[in-house]
């Protein structure tokens, strides 16, 4: 009887050995004339079990990680393929407690269908979405999507619903819907998780956003540094395609919506929507001045919705299963799911889907174990390299985009970076000064020249020259970076610079408060 | 081992003609230029400015914004070890700095044999198993000195 075995294919469990364990799977099968079936899925998100190795077996899928291929041989003699005992047996995937806490929506299917088989998409509950969607007709699609309380997930936290009425409501002979792969923030892949993992969402979702608006084209814009995510796009909108779900009446409606994945070329800024368009036309990276907002003259002037790979993503789940559903999980306005993402030096690093609330303690302490060092946790960035650190006495600050800012923090796209106590809290400063240098488009002043004066500016203060005057003139650089930048790359440096220094002043050589008030 | 054409006026213009049906295609006519020769040749600029009717400034512009675009040849093979936050909270640093002992060179630069060209890269999105890195492509995770010394080892062989 044929076997059947499920290894990952997403980029992380590929490089940490997944291709060399099919190998080895297939040699061993093969040697005990044992017949095997691999099917390579996108990751559950349990990332430091990767590569996560499951049989299908009469009890369900028994999952072994992380497997290296010199670990195949002894599953095969410890009898695996009936999910046997063995140091590296997990159980049931979804029973373990990193999946068992979790509220998965966007990533029901992750980890579980084959990401290029359309037919695997639509047994798990596919293109129900669409189907409602057609069914209800653009204004009504629009409506249900504004009940669910979606807003964008790229970061600005934008409702999505607002967006796609103002591209409804804009006249033009075309209409474009852009999706922001993007995903350049350090500590964060959910894109790239969902693109590898369960393309066609995204496909639904896009084409739901066209059905809403009038569009009859989408494009991708993804980034060169995630080829496994270009290629299981492309895979999957062939499919898509050919099943007439893309193209000329897409599922015999009389609409018609195509799209296409465009790769970016190393441009942080580029993830910044209005640089976005302006590199899809072929040109440099620049922020554009806003108005006219993209709904109005976005994509070769055209009304165009740019939303981010998750706020698409949830959209097919809303239409399938109705907004209240939606917007019965989270908190105040932030509603639904988040998929938070947990990295850097963090002992079970991984995706964690759940409803907006949870605490950065629970998330890095409970659910992520801890440093992977084993040293304590001295501060996590949240949302980026514009994020701000947030020290360990902040941890119960809840996952919700309001509180994040009265903290003067920020959700961003999710990511979370731990870091133990050796972290150097100067250096991390003077890295978000540099970065913003390196990456600015040069458009506007403040982050052009502000960055780079940033960094000689830091240069100096660890250099131990006027350090008080220096650390007015930083903190007053912040303040101009941030209320007179363009877009969020020069606005937000100062997040992760001024967290740095309010939360850490005895490293910046400041003398620390609480010591002024003892003497 | 990637291998890339040499230099070709005509194999260039078939390369860029492939995208001309595209809205906005000089971006992937550039990934495709890049993808044939290994950079992109100073003569391609003035090919593509003609082909789309604009300025060779405005090309020579999108060319030199992306960090992506090279001017030159690369090494042999090409090194990208992440620099970014994630792998950097996971012992980063002394990995590339280990590598730059190791190679004789400081990233962004190619060694003196022109096998290894060693790059910083910011995010493969492999955070939650950092530090990473890419050899000619392979993507490499969980890194660590002996890791590391092996990739550094085939790149040099």
């Amino acid at each position: 009887m044929t076997i059947r075995i499920y290894v990952p294919k997403d980029a992380c469990a590929i490089a940490c050995g997944a291709d060399e364990v099919v190998e080895s799977i297939q040699a061993a099968a093969l040697a005990r004339k044992q017949p095997v079936e691999i099917i390579r899925t996108g990751s559950r998100g349990m990332l430091w079990l990767e590569p996560l190795v499951e049989v299908a077996t009469p009890e369900g899928r028994i999952a072994y990680g992380p497997v290296e291929e010199t670990d195949v041989e002894g599953l095969f003699e410890a009898g695996f393929l009936t999910g046997a005992a063995h140091a590296l047996r997990i159980g049931k995937p979804e029973e373990h407690p990193f999946m068992a806490k979790q509220t998965r929506l966007t990533y029901a299917r992750c980890g579980i269908v084959d990401p290029a088989s359309y037919a695997d998409y639509v047994a798990h509950g596919g293109y129900r979405g669409l189907e409602r969607a057609l069914a209800l007709g653009p204004a009504e699609i629009i409506e249900e999507v504004k009940k669910s309380g979606l807003r964008g997930r790229g970061g600005a936290g934008f409702p999505t619903a607002i967006k796609w009425k103002t591209v409804a409501d804009a006249k033009a002979d075309r209409k474009y819907i852009v999706c922001n792969a993007d995903e350049g923030d350090s500590g964060t892949f959910a894109d790239r998780m969902i693109m590898e993992g369960d393309p066609f969402q995204l496909i639904e979702g896009m084409t739901i956003a066209g059905l809403a608006v009038g569009a009859t084209k989408g494009f991708v814009y993804t980034r060169s540094e995630y080829p496994h995510a270009i290629w299981a796009m492309e895979k999957a909108i062939e499919a898509a395609r050919a099943h007439g779900m893309l193209g000329v009446n897409i599922a015999g409606s009389q609409h018609s919506f195509d799209m296409e994945v465009r790769m970016g070329a190393g441009a942080y800024v580029c993830g910044e929507e209005t640089a976005l368009l302006d590199s899809l036309e072929g040109g440099r990276g620049t922020v554009r001045a806003k108005p006219p907002l993209p709904a109005h003259k976005g994509l070769f002037q055209k009304p165009t919705v740019i939303n981010n790979v998750l706020s698409l993503v949830a959209v097919p789940h809303i239409l399938a299963d109705g907004a209240q559903k939606y917007m019965d999980f989270g908190m105040g306005r932030s509603r639904g799911t988040m998929p938070i993402q947990i990295a850097g030096n963090v002992k079970f690093g991984g995706l964690f889907e759940t409803a907006f609330g949870i605490t950065l303690g629970e998330l890095i302490n409970d659910i992520g174990g801890g440093t992977a060092s084993g040293r304590p946790v001295k501060a996590a960035q949240v949302g980026g390299p514009l994020g701000a650190y947030v020290p360990t006495w902040q941890f119960d600050l809840p996952f919700d985009y309001e509180a994040f800012a009265a903290k003067d923090a920020l959700i961003g796209h999710g990511g979370i970076v731990v870091f133990d106590e050796n972290a150097d809290m100067v250096k991390m400063a003077r890295f978000a000064m540099e970065f913003c240098s390196v990456e600015s488009c040069g458009k506007c002043t403040p982050c052009r020249i502000g960055s780079t004066r940033g960094v000689e500016v830091i240069d100096r203060i660890i250099a131990g020259e006027r350090r008080e005057k220096n650390l007015e003139v930083l903190k007053d650089l912040c303040q101009t970076m941030k209320l007179g930048s363009l877009c969020a790359l020069g606005g937000f440096t100062p997040y992760p610079v001024l967290s740095a220094l309010t939360h850490f002043p005895e490293e910046f050589g400041d003398t620390p408060r609480r010591l002024e008030a003892a003497e | 081992m990637p291998h890339y054409e040499p230099w070709s006026e005509e194999r260039a213009q078939a390369v860029i003609g492939e995208f001309v049906h595209l809205e906005g295609p000089l971006m992937p006519m550039l990934h495709a230029v890049q993808e044939t020769f290994g950079y992109v040749p100073d003569a391609v600029v003035p090919m593509l400015a003609e082909k789309l009717n604009v300025s060779r400034a405005e090309v020579h512009g999108v060319v030199t914004f992306y960090h992506d675009f090279r001017h030159e040849p690369a090494g042999q093979h090409v090194l990208k070890l992440c620099r970014a936050e994630a792998c950097q909270a996971a012992g980063g640093d002394a990995l590339a700095a280990h590598a730059e002992h190791k190679l004789g060179c400081k990233l962004g630069e190619t060694t003196a044999d022109g096998r290894v060209t060693v790059e910083p890269i910011y995010c493969l999105g492999l955070c939650a198993t950092a530090p990473s890195a890419m050899l000619d492509g392979r993507i490499v995770a969980r890194l660590n000195e002996r890791r590391l010394d092996a990739l550094i080892s085939e790149a040099q062989s």
